[in-house]
């Protein structure tokens, strides 16, 4: 990467990387691994989070999470709420983050996942529609903290690529 | 761009948050902005579903002849046990209104029908609920019922352009009033959160409920058209000490394996006896208008 001067790009890109994770997050898959499906969209933000921490902040987690919102069809705020605390967290860490090693980068990422999705879990628990026990989303923050290192390859691949800074 | 602190943009975005989630349980005014962002999220939604569709459609080309010779022959005796029922049914419904005319009250069997197709399915286990490709566009409106060819599925919750979501009879917060076929004892079905299981809640343990009973909706509470299978007793506990019954049903509509569903929109759901209506028209109107948008099915 450059100068951080330069003028920021690839808006386009990133949005194009978070409908792929959207589409991610609905298609459909069996009981079994509807469990352990990571969170997509909360992954690419954090990965636009932790490396272009100026540009990607509170604010794209918010608009994002509301995005997750209607799309999965929750109450309106319970992902936005997740995923402005989650962008918020990765951009105060950014910087620590960046040197981690990788198991300790995956541990980071399952906190930061865990925490947002507990916090969605409660907004849902307390509009009354949950039913299984809250340590259920432990099977998808672990899948999420699995999955990371591979999508930050190919999200740096993309990122690279087409030049987004 | 940076400037601002980020953690009063936190405190913004949580402020905000809370203020729609509020908003958004107590009003429908934030209705607005999930139906505009609708537009936003429906061809995501469209798209997840095109592997299916591809799947489907290669499967058609590869069909065999005599499969299809055979699906073929099957669907014409269907047809033939179908229009013999029909026949049935005109004389059956004739008579209906001929008595209800004489015990003053409205007949509403029938409702104008939409065909949708499923798109989606809620990702998260704790919900049960589908997504159609049918939305506020194609006139659906919610609490409209949804069923299949072998009965009820659930109700249209939230009406996006161009898509909306059903929620299914079996998730944990979903309960409707239904009563027995065979002997008209009514009780409550309540959904348990997991595919295709229901429960009757607070039946005595006197109740004639039996298994293989078969459960219809009733009609009360206005959402569910009256008289539609919902579901069908599969097992019966009494429980000594116990003050009600334990009472398990299954789904008669294939809640799994659907692909299209039928939306159905009762004219008026008020169908328990009416004095106030005149009997003179009444059941003519609606079951003029029954019109089927079947074009999935001509194709």
């Amino acid at each position: 990467m450059r100068l951080n001067s330069e003028r920021p790009a690839g808006t386009g890109v990133i949005l194009v990387t978070l409908v792929v994770a959207a589409l991610l997050e609905v298609v459909p898959l069996s009981d079994t691994f509807n469990w352990v499906r990571p969170e997509w969209m909360l992954l690419v933000l954090l990965y636009w989070v932790l490396s272009l921490p100026h540009r990607i902040g509170v604010l794209w987690g918010f608009m994002v999470g509301l995005y997750q919102d209607v799309l999965v069809g929750t109450t309106l705020g319970q992902w936005a709420l997740a995923y402005a605390l989650g962008a918020y967290f990765m951009q105060a860490a950014y910087k620590r983050m960046r040197v981690f090693p990788l198991l300790q980068q995956s541990a980071v990422v399952f906190l930061l996942v865990g925490s947002a999705q507990l916090l969605a879990f409660l907004i849902q628990e307390s509009v009354g529609r949950t039913f299984y026990p809250p340590y259920t989303i432990l099977y998808s923050t672990a899948a999420s903290a699995v999955i990371w290192r591979p999508l930050c390859g190919v999200l740096r691949w993309v990122q690279l690529r087409f030049l987004v800074r | 761009m940076s400037s601002a602190n980020p953690t009063y943009r936190l405190l913004i975005a949580l402020v905000l948050a809370v203020v729609l989630i509020a908003l958004d349980q107590r009003s429908r005014w934030v209705d607005p902005l999930r139906y505009v962002l609708g537009y936003l999220t429906a061809p995501v939604q469209y798209l997840a579903h095109l592997p299916v569709d591809a799947a489907n459609g290669v499967m058609r080309l590869t069909e065999t002849r005599t499969r299809l010779m055979e699906s073929r022959e099957r669907l014409e005796r269907q047809v033939l046990i179908l229009e013999q029922k029909v026949q049935r049914l005109a004389v059956l419904q004739a008579e209906n209104t001929r008595l209800r005319e004489l015990l003053n009250s409205s007949a509403n069997l029938d409702a104008s029908v939409l065909v949708a197709e499923i798109i989606g399915v809620d990702p998260d286990p704790n919900r049960q609920e589908l997504v159609i490709n049918k939305g506020l566009r194609d006139e659906v409106s919610q609490g409209q019922a949804v069923l299949d060819s072998e009965g009820l599925i659930g109700q249209v919750v939230e009406t996006g352009p161009l898509s909306a979501r059903v929620l299914l009879i079996t998730d944990a917060s979903h309960a409707m009033s239904v009563q027995v076929n065979r002997n008209g004892v009514r009780a409550i079905l309540a959904g348990t959160g997991q595919g295709s299981r229901l429960r009757l809640l607070y039946v005595p343990d006197t109740a004639d409920i039996r298994e293989g009973d078969l459960l219809v909706s009733t009609g009360l509470g206005k959402l569910y058209p009256r008289g539609y299978p919902v579901a069908r007793v599969v097992s019966v506990n009494h429980q000594s000490g116990a003050s009600f019954s334990d009472i398990e049903a299954r789904p008669t509509a294939h809640l799994d394996r659907v692909s299209h569903v039928l939306l159905v929109q009762s004219m008026e759901p008020v169908s328990a006896p009416d004095m106030e209506t005149d009997g003179g028209d009444a059941g003519a109107g609606p079951a003029d208008e029954a019109d089927t948008e079947d074009a999935d099915a001509t194709e």
